[in-house]
């Protein structure tokens, strides 16, 4: 099989199955350490002598501006939210995954959206309704969900300094202050992750164990499945 | 007659105009191509309501203050795909829900809505996007009391809006589907485009047909005939009443 999926619709100007590169996306919530991971593979996948970019949520050219001055004053409705983040991924699935792609380059995506899925149904969106959104959207090559437990993330989010705003979901009524709203909130999304992890078939990694052993491990899985997808002629990539 | 309301936080529907609940105002919509004449009749109407003392809230399309912003740079660096074109148009259309039009009708006021989710269900489509994609983007959208499409020949739309325009924008023209190199002859091939969905529109939603090639004064008093089955008691002329 060459090329991708769409998870449901085409892109106006897209032929999928086109697309030579590969999508491998890191997901997990709030301080987990998914940067950190992604530049690990980054590094790792340019020893091999593979071509990678790197994407991330709200990172658009289109669209990250206004979500931030959006989020500044809490100004937009929920609904608005939702689909306002949909633009800003539809945007960089256009102007920069699908490029990537069609260059035959490994694009490494902090968080696809699948976060986007489960902050929206956490703030009250039909969940049907919001993966309709995304239909539109390339099926990933792989799905690497950092999981961890609300306990172990506290630490983590104490030693990179204060709760944020949103982060703790303090746009709804979730607790009293950030701290208890931070659990809730957190409580919410990791729910919702791990029903999407069974849903679409995340790798899932233990976020809790030794950042070096899980960024060894993750290295190694990602560029078996590169090496294996070239071997099957998977792929058109250029071998390293 | 009560108002209709998608709540998106409950509902398992995936497409516009499926599932309701009541609310108190009434929402009025016209639709149609530019130069159709369909703003001047709400403006018209508008008038009218206010004088016999009805509440009027006014919704544009495309007139979210804090997503405008961004519509706006997408057009103007010619950023925007079918796709993205499709989706900041919802964005703003949602806010505008949510914080105008949705608190406006559950306070029992008149909303006027100048283009409505079928001008997205039209373009999109013409732009390539997935139809019932498009319908279930817009789900959350509340249906309107009387929805009126106004029905003008292409010939006669374009003779109103190229006579005093000096230049046609790049996304209006529909420039970005490549249709034609000459704006004028690219805005008519689009148009005539949307004219042929909004015709499959009138009939799936079965949106009131207003000919617009009759005199203005024509259009207005049918307008007002039709809805005005539809209008709750006027509040504001029983307060002036009682104030004399």
């Amino acid at each position: 099989m060459n090329g991708f999926e769409s998870h449901g619709i085409g892109i106006p100007g897209v032929d999928p199955t086109e697309l030579t590169g590969w999508l491998i996306v890191i997901e997990g919530t709030d301080g987990v350490g998914r940067t950190t991971h992604v530049n690990r593979l980054k590094a790792h996948l340019e020893r091999l002598g593979y071509g990678v970019a790197v994407t991330g949520l709200n990172r658009s050219d289109l669209a990250s501006r206004g979500i931030r001055r959006a989020k500044q004053g809490n100004t937009l409705g929920s609904n608005a939210f939702n689909l306002f983040y949909a633009t800003d991924f539809a945007d960089r699935l256009e102007h920069q995954i699908i490029p990537a792609l069609r260059s035959g380059f490994v694009m490494l995506t902090d968080r696809y959206l699948y976060s986007l899925i489960a902050r929206a149904i956490v703030r009250g969106a039909d969940p049907v309704w919001i993966k309709r959104v995304y239909d539109f959207s390339l099926k990933p090559d792989a799905v690497y969900y950092l999981r961890i437990d609300v306990p172990a993330l506290v630490p983590r989010v104490l030693a990179k300094g204060a709760f944020d705003y949103w982060e703790s979901g303090m746009d709804l009524p979730m607790g009293a202050d950030l701290y208890e709203s931070f659990i809730h909130y957190q409580q919410r999304v990791i729910q919702e992750l791990d029903l999407l992890a069974t849903e679409y078939h995340f790798h899932s990694v233990d976020a809790t164990r030794d950042l070096e052993e899980n960024a060894d491990a993750l290295c190694a899985h990602v560029s078996e499945l590169l090496q294996s997808g070239r071997r099957n002629g998977r792929r058109r990539i250029p071998p390293p | 007659m009560t108002m209709q309301v998608r709540d998106p936080s409950t509902s398992p529907a995936r497409s516009y105009g499926t599932r309701a609940s009541p609310l108190a105002g009434r929402l009025f919509i016209v639709e149609g191509i530019d130069g159709s004449g369909k703003s001047t009749q709400l403006t018209l109407l508008a008038e009218w309501l206010k004088a016999q003392g009805h509440p009027v809230v006014f919704s544009e399309w495309n007139s979210s203050a804090i997503v405008r912003a961004t519509t706006s740079r997408g057009k103007r660096s010619r950023s925007l795909t079918p796709l993205t074109f499709s989706l900041i148009h919802a964005t703003d259309f949602s806010d505008r829900i949510e914080r105008e039009i949705v608190p406006s009708l559950k306070a029992g006021a008149i909303v006027l809505a100048d283009r409505y989710v079928y001008t997205a269900f039209a373009r999109d489509v013409v732009r390539g996007l997935d139809p019932s994609w498009v319908r279930s983007l817009y789900h959350f959208a509340a249906t309107p009391t009387r929805a009126f499409y106004f029905r003008v020949p292409l010939e006669i739309a374009l003779r109103r809006i190229l006579s005093g325009r000096l230049k046609l924008k790049w996304y209006e023209a529909g420039m970005d589907l490549g249709l034609h190199a000459d704006p004028r002859e690219s805005y008519r091939v689009f148009q005539s485009r949307i004219l042929i969905e909004y015709e499959k529109l009138v009939q799936e939603y079965g949106l009131g047909v207003m000919d617009a090639t009759q005199p203005v004064e024509v259009q207005q008093r049918i307008l007002r005939e039709a809805i005005a089955p539809h209008l709750p008691e006027p509040r504001g002329e029983a307060l002036i009443h009682e104030r004399i």
